[in-house]
């Protein structure tokens, strides 16, 4: 008797309940129409192997938006950003932008960081005809299908690898006066081996020699055994495409066997951790690229310095950086639509022009990626010297 | 350079990065030899002991070798908590059960540092002063051979305590025979618990020694040399203890062979094909006597 009295009261519970659920299920479904809010989703690694790039990001883009809506929102609208944890991984990443357009229904996305988590949501936001920004990553077939076809719904707010790889191979050949290099990709990256490509070509069409071509996985330890290989063919300069725990670690390695040639990087070396792990003297005499300088003297560079250091008391690193610029991007974007129809939204970043954002000014071209400057950096005593600023000469 | 010397200097690079495949094997081979349990979460308790070690220096401002005890020790008894907590109620369920459970300790473990260390890597503060000597056209780095050195003085207390003293000689009794010990009184839960705490203080001391010469750590670190450390174990013969040692340097200095002369590409590669080549042709490893199954 008390049992079944029981059991009866339980399932009234579960009824009122799911009643309940309902009812604000439908209040959410009514919010959504009329609102006086913009929902954007935002997709970023905040567990998992990359955490540290998807959470950086987030706090770039969190600025942005917060700065939009302090100064009355878009277009009247507050904007209310939904976050997602892609868990640093590539299925992870395309569930995460398949429940911020199903359930949450935003209106765009931004991100993930990495270009294979952002790759395996393009195909999803292009069914769902919601507009990508992809605010960190540089792999062409990110907005260019493999077919050749620039997808219609995927945008990105940073420089491609190309760009970098024909930097450094420019660097190299002329400003180092290069005529050998070796090069040491991190053959379970997409990033590094497009980029070892790149300047293989652009190198050897300025005349250098790519002497041998050497690969590691990430999280590797030890790296002296194929330095030694490498330091035995006497390569001018050694190009490392690759992030910066195994930069780091190949540096203070390639020092420590008397390697003295200079060594190239790209982005994935510009973090603190670089210095910290391969200590300030192996560094000197390296040199990388990547999309900003603190130390540029640009008005609009310094103000959204000074902005990040007020909110997050840090100095921004080149994600926090970049995920400001595609959060601007895409503030604009909304703006110029007037509505936060994703169609609308759409044309409007297609039509993205000579806009100021954190770390420079940008144009989207014909293949929806922005034409923008990137940046030599030199390592010296552990701190980034800024070397020269190279703007783009495609288009 | 010439062939010679890019040999010789691959030798060394081998021999340091064989002495921490060593290390860890052995905890690999001791479990194994006494549960015939391969401890999947070994290669995380290293990474356990990598960042006790790192705490010891970094919060507490303890020298080299203070820290590698207070590493060894936490990891010790983490081992035996671990022990205690996950494999000690399965001693009598399937051997599966206890493998799969041992998988997701590692998962947890692996995890877990990353939400209470965050994934970050870490960097040690400098305890160690790296010298690097120049005998020649070879290069040889103090670290590494501090690294060699305190892998030799552990292998050696190692094989005293398991030759010379009680605890050594019931751990041999068990492994030879766990229910003849039992009956001649040893108390055979009390000796497993000893073998996980010091395979595990083992391999926190190859954490630690990787930390401080790599100068990189973070909650995946274990995945990997946890991986090769049971190839070395198995190389050796599992269960064997100078095998794992033998079976940790040899595969070092493959490695280093191999992406020094054939390819790096090839290196991992090379590591497991030994694992398939072993299983294949002598599954008891370099050391180990053919003995028949016992019935």
């Amino acid at each position: 008797m008390n049992l079944k009295k029981k059991v009866m009261s339980m399932t009234s519970l579960a009824v009122g309940m799911t009643m309940m659920g309902v009812l604000f299920a439908g209040c959410g479904g009514n919010d959504a129409a009329n609102s006086n809010e913009i929902k954007i989703g935002a997709n970023f690694e905040l567990t998992g192997g990359v955490a540290n790039y998807g959470s950086q990001a987030l706090n770039g883009i969190k600025l942005a938006i917060k700065q939009a809506n302090d100064a009355g929102g878009v277009n009247g609208k507050k904007i209310n950003l939904i976050v997602a944890d892609n868990k640093s991984e590539a299925s992870e990443a395309a569930n995460a932008t398949t429940k911020l357009i199903s359930n949450d229904k935003v209106k765009v996305v931004l991100g993930p960081a990495t270009t294979s988590n952002m790759l395996a949501t393009t195909q999803i936001a292009t069914d769902n005809k919601i507009p990508v920004i992809a605010p960190t990553g540089t792999n062409p077939k990110i907005t260019v299908g493999e077919d050749g076809k620039v997808k219609p719904f995927i945008f990105r707010s940073c420089f491609i690898d190309p760009l970098q790889g024909e930097v450094m191979a420019g660097f190299a050949a002329k400003t180092l006066n290069a005529k050998t290099a070796a090069i040491y990709v991190d053959s379970s990256s997409d990033y590094s081996k497009s980029l070892a490509e790149v300047f293989t070509k652009q190198f050897e069409a300025a005349g250098g020699k790519v002497l041998l071509q050497e690969a590691f996985l990430q999280k590797d330890q030890d790296f002296k055994s194929t330095l030694t290989k490498i330091k035995a063919e006497n390569p001018d300069v050694i190009f490392i495409p690759a992030y910066y725990e195994e930069v780091g670690k190949i540096v203070k390695q390639a020092r420590e066997l008397g390697i003295t040639a200079p060594l190239l990087g790209t982005d994935g070396w510009d973090d603190a951790k670089l210095a910290e792990i391969a200590g300030a003297a192996p560094l000197n005499n390296t040199f990388f690229s990547s999309h900003y300088s603190i130390q540029d003297s640009d008005e609009n560079v310094k103000k959204f310095i000074e902005a990040y250091k007020a909110e997050y008391k840090q100095e921004p690193s080149v994600f926090a950086a970049l995920g400001y610029d595609a959060g601007m991007m895409l503030i604009d974007a909304i703006k110029r639509a007037g509505s936060d129809d994703p169609e609308k939204i759409r044309k409007a970043l297609e039509e993205t022009k000579d806009l100021q954002v954190g770390t420079g000014v940008i144009t989207i071209d014909k293949n929806h990626d922005p034409i923008k400057s990137a940046v030599v950096l030199e390592m010296k005593d552990g701190q980034k010297i800024f070397k020269q600023k190279i703007n783009p000469t495609k288009e | 350079m010439e062939f010679l010397e890019q040999l010789i200097q691959q030798l060394i690079n081998g021999i340091s990065l064989g002495s921490i495949y060593a290390l860890i094997a052995l905890g690999y081979t001791m479990v194994y030899g006494i549960i015939k349990l391969i401890n999947f979460a070994h290669g995380d308790i290293y990474m356990i002991g990598a960042y006790a070690g790192f705490f010891a220096t970094a919060n507490l401002g303890l020298p080299f070798v203070p820290a590698l005890i207070v590493s060894m020790v936490v990891a010790g008894l983490i081992g035996m908590l671990i022990e205690r907590m996950a494999y000690r109620p399965l001693r009598h369920a399937p051997k599966i059960a206890v493998l799969i459970t041992a998988i997701g300790i590692s998962l947890l473990l692996e995890y877990g540092g990353m939400l209470l260390f965050t994934p970050q890597p870490r960097t040690f503060p400098n305890v160690l002063e790296s010298v690097t000597y120049h005998m020649g056209p070879f290069v040889v780095n103090s670290q590494q051979i501090i690294i060699l050195v305190v892998s030799v003085i552990l292998m050696v207390i190692l094989t005293y305590v398991v030759q010379k003293t009680i605890i050594g000689k019931a751990m041999r009794a068990v492994s030879f025979d766990t229910d003849a010990a039992q009956l001649m009184g040893i108390d055979v839960d009390r000796i497993i618990s000893a073998t996980f705490g010091i395979g595990s203080a083992l391999a926190a001391a190859a954490g630690v020694l990787v930390g401080i010469y790599y100068n990189s750590i973070d909650p995946l670190m274990g995945i990997m040399p946890g991986l090769k450390a049971f190839v070395a174990a198995v190389l050796g013969g599992i269960g064997i203890i100078p095998g794992a040692m033998a079976g940790g340097v040899i595969l070092g200095v493959i490695e280093a062979l191999v992406s020094g002369f054939i390819s790096s590409t090839f290196r991992d590669a090379a590591a497991f094909a030994i694992l398939i080549i072993i299983l294949l042709f002598k599954p008891s490893g370099l050391f180990g006597k053919n003995v028949r199954e016992k019935v």
